[in-house]
């Protein structure tokens, strides 16, 4: 026993280490260290850079579907079918196999044992497997790029009958891989998310009660119990998709006439399948949100110097979100035909999720109130995520409430709308956070000047392109669609609009190059960073070494004294007190 | 989605009732000498991890099971629902689940007590009992499809063979489990190395028998 | 410092943008002014949330920026500030939601005296069917549907046999009166929406939807289709015309109903043969085309399409474009065929002409040629032989030069932009991806490849 453990016990507290450090399996191989690794920090490193490669692969897509749209048959290589199959994998890539699994298979696995003072996941070999069967689903994924006929093209949503169906591309082999590629997903997310969950209840530190938890593991933990509840949804939508496209059953396929010929199908419903997709669709939006809200409180408290404002009514706000969330799901079909009444119910809930979500913005901003703002690479994310969440936000207003949703539905504005909130603002959090923990991750501080350049580009580039964007939509202009033709209500200068959206998307798109290159170089050529260069007070901070090896804490795990805001505490002399940091008197 | 929506209220309700219990009427940045360290096990769960782990899991499959149950209840509304005749054979087979889960609850009592015969009896006969559920699930499809219930003839007929693979699926999951309890006792493992293993079988076990039993349930009064 | 100028700015521009740039809410054309009002006031309460939020936000990072010496507040949690702003925000959301409610409320009952009419919708095509005199739609199934009854009209319903079945894109709706708009899909999902009269609905395989509206403005309007449907969703357009009353009727009167259309007599090619006389000068006794005349090979192709061409070419719907120098060439010989008896025999006459294979004229790429038929298989076929239910003709063994033309046409808004042309104007749109004449070859120069 350390003097450290001897000093506790004169106060009158026992405080044996959860985990003996020897406990752990040690790999001996290379292989085994870096490959196939049962460290959560190594896993999460391999989950964020598989997430990032394959969101490369996205926006790539996304570039393509604006160049057509802003310079419409400009390009040869576009085409209405390859068009649509780049809506269709952009948006399935970002939601599911990006921002869900960088979110939490990548943060959650690096943060979640760290922050709460242990030392690993509680089952570290599901946790390796978690990983490679997310790899397995991202190969699958992929590989329906190269199959005949091309990946789905039936829009993320994969809306039957129509992705099942002659003249949706990829109706033949790219549908089916999807849907199986989204079952190993699922399947790995369960095996990642059970670690998430059970490590959070079981694997804390001594002291490190609920209320001491840093609102990142709240984000993170709460979002993994919303995904594993919510994911069998999309297992259950899947497999009996599958069901009708190979067996010939008829779970949501009616009676149709496709091509002029009757098929074998009768009697099922499209309808039945919406509402299974958006039982796990709905949840999946705040499967990326909670995190990012949890993640960007942390840094605003800790680049402010300030304890978060309000963290009991936080911690509450995210817990109520994410129960709320499942029973909104219909606000995305009011114009889907179902039964119109529905409306009623639905359009008071999604509302009544604003109230708690606007606390959180609110308690954000009073964060930075009577603060003592560092306006630091990840602050200025952190405050670009205020600006654009709150735009995101109300622009859920108008779309929640059923009676505004009419005109606006299946228009650009809804585009705008979730672009806004679930990629501009989650991804600006992913940004400042990548930057905040980069020193520790890595080791170096990142490249200062790269990093401004790229939060500038980014935040007001994506600003630029999505705004204006909800205009369009006002104005009635559709999505998915390959190009408008004429109308007789669309003005001709909204293409001049298109044109700008298009360029300011090209100007960011090829931006983000400079943020991996940021990376890659400050690997190598940063300067050395120091255990906690932002004096921060959670435990990932108060790690012996950085970047914190294998079992993350030294001989002993750390005791915790204290919740993880203790910024600028009246009558201390430094700002910040670390959560393992004894009471003055106590040590 | 009713049956799916009382069960995540359930849930959440669980979830909040659990915070409620941990965090209310705390105010985390007042240290006063009480929550100095904290609790001794600052609200740790004191459970064994792999069993908190398995009742997250079974959270999930219910979670599956009830989306699924939901979809059945919303497509047989659709006016072209025709009831499948369950066979018969379908009886015997869940009289043997029942048999197995019984048998392991043995094993399981046996492990605590470290009666390593019994244990072993017990654990062999649940593990013949499932398997002769699953070649009897297997023997009930046969008799369907030669009575011309096909898959793709009626949605009452691809859900019946809709979840008894999943639920087939499943069990075979278990039997994994069940393999490497029993090599382990085959290698010379005492009880008390097979305890925990045991019990979260026979837990799983139990689970899925009441997950079969309100699917069969479910389709005999449909 | 710089962070706070540039959320002023942003905001600053963001409420501008609103107030002064052109593009917002088209100009109503139905009643639902009541949705314009929720939009309005949404706008109110989110932007004044919006800037309020934001400023203050700014204002914080000007305010409290870093600065020696300074420490921030140690305030964990003010429960009194937290109470009033939970107070504040619940009251803004109820003040959006309450109006929307009602309105909506409003939007799921229908008035007792609005007419029925009804949309069918198809890939990618649109048609329409109204209540004849006994004000009563008569019962469909998909099952009924083929290319005779492509209504799938239940034959033996007495109430639809006065139906009139409108096959074509075109809505003509009289002004001031409320129509339930019975929506009705036969394969995919689809959605009807005119932005001008704000209401949508997905047209949903399998069930009947609806919605409703009173048209207030006479006009035209485009009709989009909103929800994806494949890989030509974007080229499903139709249009309704809401018009007087008197010239709405006589717009009804000129379409058949159930009944008159399954009573038609077959065309009679012993008589279509005499008028096929004047039509082989230039397109050759066998129907085989002439190049040097500009004539297409006519033998192979489909009956209803050649039926609709001619039917174009009397109304002028094509052939009336000034730079379609052969199309004009055709008008005035299709209006020497004056009643559809005429065109039906003739073209029963055509049908019995042999099926010879024109000469390949045009080369290219064939392997780019087949990536780009890639999008033309889903109406056209994947053996391109023309598909009568997704209303494209058979365009494999015919004559090459000829396709290459009629696509250079569709492109340039030659052909297909006549507003009468219903199904023409879809073709414009794919004939616009081709970005270049190599492109066309490469296409036309794979399609000779296809199976004849």
């Amino acid at each position: 026993m350390s003097t450290a453990t001897t000093m506790h016990d004169e106060t009158g507290h026992v405080p044996p280490a959860e985990v003996e450090e020897v406990e752990l399996y040690h790999a001996k191989t290379w292989l085994g260290k870096y490959v196939f690794s049962q460290d959560a920090k190594v896993i999460a490193i391999q989950y964020g850079c598989t997430a990032i490669a394959i969101g490369m692969v996205g926006l790539v897509l996304s570039l393509m579907m604006r160049l057509q749209l802003g310079f419409p048959n400009e390009f040869s290589f576009i085409n209405p079918s390859n068009y649509i199959q780049a809506v269709t994998m952009h948006g399935m890539i970002m939601v599911v196999y990006l921002l869900t699994a960088l979110f939490l298979g990548g943060f959650g696995n690096y943060f979640i044992p760290i922050m709460i003072g242990a030392r690993d996941m509680v089952f570290p070999y599901v946790n390796m497997l978690s990983f490679w069967i997310y790899l397995l689903s991202v190969l699958i994924l992929v590989a329906s790029f190269f199959v005949p006929g091309g990946p789905s093209g039936a829009g993320w949503t994969l809306y039957p009958p129509q992705v099942m169906l002659e003249g949706t591309p990829g109706h033949e082999w790219g549908a089916i891989l999807m849907l199986v590629s989204l079952a190993f997903f699922i399947i790995g997310f369960t095996m990642g998310g059970l670690n998430y969950v059970v490590t959070v209840l079981q694997a804390r530190t001594r002291g490190m009660t609920l209320m001491r938890l840093p609102l990142t593991v709240w984000g993170i933990f709460m979002a993994t119990i919303l995904a594993l509840l919510a994911f069998p949804a999309l297992l259950v939508s899947a497999i009996m998709m599958l069901f009708d496209m190979l067996l010939g059953a008829s779970f949501f396929m009616p009676a149709i006439v496709s091509m002029g010929e009757q098929l074998d199908h009768s009697g099922g419903s499209p309808i039945l399948f919406q509402h299974l997709f958006w039982f796990f669709g709905h949840p999946e939006v705040y499967i990326v949100a909670l995190p990012a809200f949890g993640m960007v409180s942390d840094i605003l408290s800790v680049h402010a110097r300030k304890a978060i404002f309000g963290y009991r009514m936080m911690v509450w706000a995210i817990v109520a979100i994410g129960g709320l969330s499942f029973i909104v799901w219909a606000h995305h079909m009011y114009v889907s035909g179902m039964n119109p009444y529905f409306g009623f119910f639905f359009a008071t809930t999604t509302l009544i999720i604003a109230v708690p979500t606007a606390l959180k913005v609110y308690n954000w901003v009073l964060t930075l109130w009577r603060g003592n703002i560092h306006l630091t690479i990840p602050m200025l994310f952190a405050i670009g995520f205020i600006f654009t969440f709150v735009n995101g936000g109300l622009t859920g207003l108008f779309l929640g409430n059923v009676t505004v949703d009419l005109p606006l539905s299946d228009t650009l504005f809804v585009v705008a709308h979730f672009h806004m909130v679930m990629a501009v603002s989650p991804v600006l959090v992913l940004y400042g956070a990548i930057y905040h923990w980069y020193p520790k991750i890595s080791g170096r501080m990142f490249h200062q000047g790269m990093a401004q350049f790229h939060f500038w580009i980014t935040f007001v580039g994506s600003y630029a392109i999505y705004y204006p964007m909800h205009y369009l939509g006002l104005m009635g202009v559709p999505r998915r669609y390959f190009s408008m033709g004429s109308t007789d209500f669309i003005l001709p200068s909204a293409q001049g609009l298109n044109e700008f959206i298009t360029i300011a998307a090209i100007i960011v798109g090829v931006t983000q190059l400079l943020f991996i290159y940021n990376l890659v170089w400050s690997l190598f050529k940063g300067e050395k960073a120091s255990d906690n260069p932002w004096n921060a007070t959670t435990l990932e901070w108060q790690t012996a070494t950085t970047p914190p090896g294998h079992g993350n804490f030294g001989k002993e795990l750390p005791l915790v004294y204290r919740w993880p805001y203790d910024y600028s505490v009246p009558g201390e002399d430094i700002d910040f007190l670390p959560q393992n940091q004894p009471p003055r008197g106590a040590g | 989605m009713t049956i799916t929506l009382l069960f995540m209220a359930f849930l959440m309700g669980v979830v909040v009732w659990w915070l409620v219990k941990q965090t209310i009427n705390i105010k985390p940045w007042v240290m006063d000498d009480g929550v100095l360290v904290g609790d001794v096990d600052a609200g740790v769960l004191s459970e064994p991890k792999a069993k908190t782990g398995l009742w997250v899991f079974l959270a999930v499959v219910t979670s599956m099971f009830c989306l699924f149950i939901s979809a059945y209840a919303m497509r047989m509304k659709l006016g072209d629902w025709t009831p499948l005749p369950e066979p018969d054979l379908l009886w015997v087979n869940t009289g043997l689940l029942v048999l197995s889960s019984i048998a392991l609850q043995w094993a399981r009592n046996a492990a605590k007590q470290d009666r390593i015969d019994s244990l072993k009896v017990g654990l062999n006969v649940a593990g013949v009992l499932t398997i002769g559920f699953i070649v009897g699930q297997l023997f009930a499809w046969r008799q369907l499809v030669d009575d011309g219930y096909f898959l793709n003839s009626n949605p009452a007929n691809a859900f019946f063979y809709l979840f008894t693979a999943l639920h087939g699926l499943h069990i075979l999951g278990g039997l994994v489990a069940w393999i490497r309890a029993v090599s382990r006792l085959w290698r010379g493992s005492d009880a008390a190395q097979v305890r925990l293993s045991v019990e979260l079988c026979a837990v799983y076990w139990h689970f899925l028998l009441i997950v079969w039993l309100i699917l069969f349930g479910l389709m005999l009064s449909t | 410092m710089v962070i706070a100028i540039v959320l002023f700015v942003l905001i600053v521009g963001s409420v501008l943008f609103h107030f002064l740039s052109p593009w917002y809410l088209t100009p109503l054309a139905s009643n639902w002014s009541n949705i314009d009002d929720t939009i309005g006031l949404t706008f109110w309460v989110t932007g004044f949330v919006f800037v309020v939020v934001n400023l203050f936000l700014a204002w914080c990072v000007i305010r409290y920026r870093k600065c020696d010496g300074h420490k921030a507040d140690y305030e964990p949690e003010n429960k009194k500030l937290e109470s009033w702003l939970t107070g504040l925000t619940a009251l803004g959301v109820i003040a959006m939601l309450a109006p929307g409610l009602l309105v909506w409320g409003e939007f799921v009952t229908v008035p007792e005296d609005a007419s029925e009419v009804e949309a069918v919708g198809q890939q990618w095509h649109w048609s329409f069917r109204v209540p004849g005199v006994d004000n009563k739609l008569g019962t469909t199934d998909v099952r009924f549907i083929n290319a005779d009854n492509p209504f799938g009209m239940n034959p033996d319903d007495p109430d639809g046999q006065d139906d009139v079945l409108i096959a074509g894109n075109e809505l003509h709706l009289p002004i001031g009166k409320p129509v339930k708009l019975l929506l009705r899909s036969k394969d995919v999902l689809h959605n009807f929406t005119v932005a001008q009269f704000r209401v949508k609905m997905d047209l949903v395989p399998g069930m009947v939807s609806y919605l409703w509206f009173t048209p207030t403005e006479v006009g035209e309007f485009d009709i989009l289709c909103e929800e994806y449907c494949g890989v030509a969703h974007f080229a499903m357009r139709g249009r309704v015309i809401v018009e007087e009353e008197a010239d709405y009727q006589a717009w009804l009167n000129s379409y058949s109903t159930y009944a008159e259309m399954s009573s038609q007599p077959a065309g009679n090619a012993a008589a279509g043969e005499t008028a096929y006389a004047v039509c082989s000068v230039c397109h050759g006794t066998q129907g085989e085309g002439n190049v040097a005349l500009n004539s297409p090979k006519l033998n192979g192709q489909e009956a209803w399409y050649m039926k609709r061409q001619l039917e174009y070419f009397k109304s002028g719907a094509r052939g009336s474009h000034e730079d379609d120098v052969y199309g004009k060439q055709m008008a005035p010989m299709a209006t020497t065929l004056v009643t559809d008896t005429a065109i039906n025999d003739v073209i029963a006459y055509i049908e019995t002409l042999p099926d010879i294979p024109a000469p390949a004229t045009v080369t290219g790429d064939v392997l780019h040629g087949q990536e780009v038929f890639a999008n033309c298989v889903a109406c056209h076929g994947a053996d391109g032989q023309g598909l009568q239910a997704l209303n494209a003709p058979r365009v494999a063994g015919m004559t090459d030069w000829y396709l290459v033309r009629q696509l250079q046409n569709f492109k340039q808004g030659i052909r297909g932009a006549h507003r009468k042309d219903m199904y023409g104007h879809q073709m414009t749109m794919m004939a616009a991806t081709l970005p270049d004449e190599q492109t066309i070859n490469d296409l036309v120069a794979y399609i000779n490849t296809l199976p004849q």
